[in-house]
């Protein structure tokens, strides 16, 4: 399989990455080299096999159902590039 | 009086437990050797010089009283990607620019809490995605090492590029590092160091800036196996805030330093003499078998025929994680943020302008192969062929081999810049074609330095054991390490 010129782009929007058409067209070529090398998975018979859901054969630990944290507004925004009042501001979404 | 920063882990702490030498004096001799050496090397992005000389202190005090950890006034090195509380964190991108946690991974958390001294962070692949460090936002690496005649400058190889040139150029005792698809192994390789990515779960993840969740595991890089096992026992262990660690106790890796290897079997899998491989990494591989049936241990041939399907398989696992795990820089809880008309343009610019091109390829596919109609033709496919090469390992151990003998890179270390590598991302990710096998079994692999090629290069060889048997990693590299002996580069910088 391979990628057009407007998937690529339809990729991006998805992916949350503004591209111009020259990025776009560059993107183009670099994705079809890597599907084109991923293609060989085509020849593997996989039928019946189970896909990989965890390399270790543990089952997962549940832990107690605890308050461990918390009251730690100002930690979690410390690092945002804009706040107020421990709150995240972000341009208006709602007109 | 010797150069401080010539002593090994095991020799410091020996000198330090005797009082022969103080942490401050060890701390500040590495110091120094990183203010002559990092405008060359570029190994360091950020050197914590007050906070090691406050953890040396401290380190000394609790040595007067005759206590201290197994690791106590170690001066160490951390890869970018480990979070360390109020020191930069950035996983080398630009999209992190000014990222100070305010919690510590569990990892090193663990290493300072056996009295090592933290010297700083150091450069990497942007979110550990290459193998030549040359997709940092701060640079390209360079290795200590030149080929013998030449000025060209090389790469460590990647993603733990900083780790591997700063243990290599005695910039600090040893490093943390983190193998997602042979981050720890390549660069050890290509820099003459020792490097183990233990077993997935062996050690814990929280704290380490996520590529691709399945396949992360951290590990040390260290001048020798010593080194290295001390390294691991320190940072291994279950940890209640990463549910995929492993709760099984951590051996003394170190006493299984100078074991017998008699009456063991090693695995020469057949898959990994590819075509065109040069003659020096096959002859380096021969004489690794003849050293461990020196040491008596039993060689035999064996078959992991779905080798070859590991790599592309992984372009599709690894990218479909990052792409998930990536999605949080957004430009609105951390680092960078450009201005958008609206919030969707903002992620976007962000986003464009944050992450460099290798991690934008990498998200791309990833949202590509999970897309609706895409999920079982590619992602799906890929787990599947997954549990193929996992079982080829098991049927081998079943089969009664107790580790595997492999070569670790298919060259020594390329020259920074590479026109051809960089013309073709395929042909970059092929420098894992050894490597990538193990972590899509979840298994330990060791990579020890096994010898110098025709231009004066380190090689090294890979050791593949069973799930949590890093011991035998340990005492079989020890067996190479004695055959081969130990490789420092000469001092340019």
């Amino acid at each position: 399989m391979s990628v057009d010129l407007a998937t690529v782009k339809r990729v991006a929007r998805l992916s949350r990455i503004a591209v111009t058409d020259e990025e776009a067209e560059r993107m183009m070529g670099e994705l079809n080299g890597i599907l084109g090398f991923v293609e060989q998975l085509s020849e593997v018979d996989v039928s019946g096999v189970e896909p990989m859901t965890s390399v270790t054969p543990i089952t997962m630990r549940q832990r107690e159902d605890a308050v461990t944290d918390g009251d730690k507004a100002a930690d979690v925004v410390a690092n945002a590039p804009a706040t107020d009042q421990n709150f995240f501001l972000v341009p208006k979404v709602v007109e | 009086m010797t150069d401080l920063t010539s002593l090994t882990i095991a020799a410091a702490r020996d000198k330090l437990k005797a009082r022969e030498i103080s942490a401050v004096e060890l701390t500040e001799s590495y110091l120094k050797a990183i203010d002559v050496a990092n405008g060359a090397l570029n190994a360091y992005v950020a050197v914590t010089p007050d906070k090691a000389i406050a953890m040396a202190k401290a380190s000394d005090a609790r040595l007067a009283e005759g206590k201290g950890g197994a690791l106590e006034g170690i001066p160490l090195g951390v890869k970018d990607l480990f979070a360390t509380e109020g020191v930069h964190t950035q996983a080398c991108s630009h999209i992190l620019d000014g990222f100070k946690p305010n919690y510590e991974s569990t990892v090193t958390g663990k290493l300072w809490g056996e009295g090592a001294v933290m010297l700083g962070k150091l450069n990497m692949d942007e979110f550990a995605m290459g193998s030549s460090n040359e997709s940092s936002y701060y640079g390209p690496v360079v290795n200590p090492w030149k080929a013998e005649g030449s000025d060209e400058k090389l790469v460590p190889g990647g993603s733990s590029g900083g780790s591997a040139a700063a243990v290599a150029a005695h910039l600090c005792a040893g490093a943390t590092a983190t193998d997602t698809g042979g981050s720890i192994r390549q660069p050890a390789a290509f820099t003459g160091t020792v490097g183990i990515k233990p077993t997935y779960g062996r050690c814990s993840r929280f704290g380490i800036v996520a590529y691709a969740s399945s396949l992360d595991q951290a590990g040390p890089i260290a001048r020798d196996v010593r080194d290295a096992a001390i390294l691991l026992k320190a940072m291994a262990g279950v940890d209640k805030r990463d549910t995929t660690s492993v709760d099984l106790p951590v051996p003394d890796y170190e006493a299984a330093l100078g074991q017998s290897l008699k009456g063991m079997k090693i695995g020469i899998p057949k898959e990994y003499r590819l075509e065109g491989m040069p003659e020096e990494i096959e002859k380096l591989w021969a004489q690794g078998v003849e050293w461990l049936k020196d040491a008596g241990a039993e060689v035999v041939e064996i078959s992991l025929p779905h080798t070859k399907y590991a790599l592309p398989a992984y372009y599709i696992v690894a990218p479909a994680e990052a792409s998930s795990n990536l999605a949080r820089y957004d430009g609105v809880r951390y680092g960078l943020r450009a201005d958008g008309r609206d919030i969707a343009d903002m992620y976007e610019k962000t986003r464009a302008a944050g992450f460099g091109k290798e991690v934008q390829r990498r998200i791309m596919i990833g949202t590509y192969v999970l897309s609706a109609g895409y999920y079982d033709a590619y992602y799906l496919k890929a787990q599947k062929v997954r549990t193929l090469i996992k079982r080829d390992f098991e049927d081998a151990f079943h089969a009664g081999v107790d580790a595997i003998l492999a070569p670790i890179t298919p060259s020594s270390a390329f020259a920074i810049g590479d026109k051809e590598l960089a013309a073709d991302p395929v042909k970059m990710y092929l420098q894992d074609v050894f490597t990538i096998t193990v972590n899509m079994a979840g298994l330990p692999g060791l990579s020890v330095p096994a010898g110098l090629d025709h231009k004066g290069l380190p090689l090294g060889l890979q050791l593949i054991g069973k799930p949590f048997e890093e011991e035998t990693l340990f005492k079989t590299a020890h067996v190479i390490e004695q055959a081969a002996g130990t490789f420092s580069p000469a001092k340019w910088w």
